[in-house]
């Protein structure tokens, strides 16, 4: 910036050659279910986190998918296992297990503590 | 029959010609080679009227220049034409180009609107101008006559020590035929002005994802400083693309393209190290009249390869051409111009 006066923006589309997947793959390999999800989003809907906070899984279930884990660490969070998404779910989707999962790979992958 | 559709017909001889505004300071070379190539080489009538201007191309896609002037303009360059009796038009930039043929769809859908140009034009001059019979870019000429260039080549586009064809990548300027399909050879889906000349002249197209995605200028973006990361970041884009298919040369018939996608290079290698080329070098960029001078035998450092930030030494060793690094920034009268340092592949 102090060389030219501008930067290079990055670029916001979804490479999906580049991003790292092996997250959504960890999680799919133990809890298949996660293939079922439709983006539907009746999991955000009853979450209580996502009541109070910009939690939503449905948004986790598409980052994960697309590879963009870093934004999954950060909101991963805030989950607390409660289970009434999966109450609601109508594809039978364990969305509580994919976060447990999710969890677990990235300790498993990055060493990473939640 | 669809391919036929496809062509536009390029005059054979006797031309107008009218320069960019930007060409002759970063690539000098190249309209020196295409003057000479044209009148000497291949013996053609090309007519270059001094008093012709810009054609504000510039300042209209900056919206400071209306539309109603630039239209004026370039109704007094045809009418240098006129009086010049020529009825074929030459145009050396493609941004110009795209102007040129912006105004003439104008003219034909919208009549009244030449008549006010013709008003505006003699009100302001006194001159009166006939709308050209034939509008070709420069780059058609070279691809008309491509032929007759690799029949006298001294080199091809071919790697001297595999053997194998030179991998180029051809980058077309947006404004060539993406906005008037009909103008370009090939139309806007299937342009084929650059890789004919690089099939001609033994090189292999390269083919890629973001083959046809803008090089990066584009006025909006670059005229203010602090907007110029959106046009670096399409042309990292396209580099990044490209990059896996280890392009020998970068191929443009822009003026723009030619500067942003040489200069950008050395910009993104200054800002975060990154290179496109094979093995951390980065990808010359070259004119069809560079490539062209370079194929028939002509010395690198006549036709100005040196003034390009990214320099060509890999491409000429490719293509196996004899230089003598000592040559390349003496003047003509054997003075040593300043040696720029870290020069990028040299």
């Amino acid at each position: 910036m102090d060389k030219f006066g501008f930067t290079l923006s990055k670029a916001r589309v979804i490479d999906y050659e580049a991003n790292d997947r092996t997250i959504v793959d960890y999680i799919i390999e133990r809890e298949p279910s996660l293939k079922l999800c439709i983006e539907c989003g009746c999991c955000t809907a009853t979450c209580t986190t996502g009541n109070f906070t910009d939690f939503s899984l449905r948004e986790i279930h598409i980052l994960l998918k697309r590879g963009e884990n870093e934004q999954v660490r950060q909101k991963i969070k805030k989950c607390m296992l409660c289970g009434k998404c999966i109450l609601v779910c109508p594809r039978g989707v364990n969305t509580r297990n994919v976060v447990s999962l999710a969890r677990q790979a990235f300790r498993n992958t990055e060493g990473y503590e939640f | 029959m669809v391919w036929r559709d496809y062509q536009k017909e390029i005059a054979d001889d006797h031309f107008f010609y009218v320069r960019s505004c930007i060409r002759q300071s970063f690539f000098p070379g190249s309209e020196q080679f295409f003057l000479h190539l044209m009148r000497e080489v291949l013996g053609k009538d090309v007519y270059e009227n001094p008093s012709h201007t810009t054609c504000t191309g510039i300042g209209y896609h900056s919206d400071v220049v209306p539309f109603s002037t630039i239209q004026t303009v370039v109704a007094r360059h045809y009418a240098l034409m006129k009086e010049a009796g020529y009825k074929n038009i030459a145009i050396s930039c493609v941004t110009s180009f795209g102007i040129y043929t912006e105004i003439l769809e104008t003219w034909k859908h919208f009549p009244e609107e030449l008549e006010k140009t013709r008003e505006y034009l003699y009100k302001a001059t006194g001159r009166e101008f006939d709308v050209p019979e034939n509008v070709v870019h420069t780059s058609d000429l070279v691809y008309k006559f491509r032929d007759q260039i690799a029949s006298a080549a001294k080199f091809r586009l071919v790697n001297k020590l595999t053997g194998e064809p030179l991998r180029v990548v051809e980058h077309i300027g947006c404004h060539y035929a993406k906005i008037f399909p009909k103008y370009g050879i090939g139309g806007a889906e299937f342009p084929h002005v650059l890789s004919g000349m690089i099939e001609s002249w033994g090189g292999e197209v390269v083919d890629y994802p973001e083959r046809r995605h803008c090089c990066g200028f584009g006025f909006r973006q670059y005229l203010v400083q602090a907007n110029r990361g959106y046009s670096l970041s399409n042309t990292v884009k396209k580099f990044t693309s490209m990059k896996p298919y280890k392009p020998d040369l970068v191929l443009t018939n822009c003026p723009g393209c030619t500067m942003f996608m040489d200069k950008w290079q050395y910009t993104i290698r200054e800002m975060d190290g990154s290179t496109f080329g094979a093995d951390g070098e980065s990808i010359p960029v070259l004119t069809y009249e560079e490539l062209a001078a370079l194929v028939m035998g002509y010395n690198p450092w006549d036709i100005g390869l040196q003034i390009h930030m990214v320099q060509s030494e890999p491409l000429l060793r490719k293509m196996g051409i004899e230089f003598d690094p000592r040559d390349k920034y003496l003047t003509k009268d054997g003075r040593q111009m300043p040696i720029p340092k870290d020069l990028i592949n040299s």
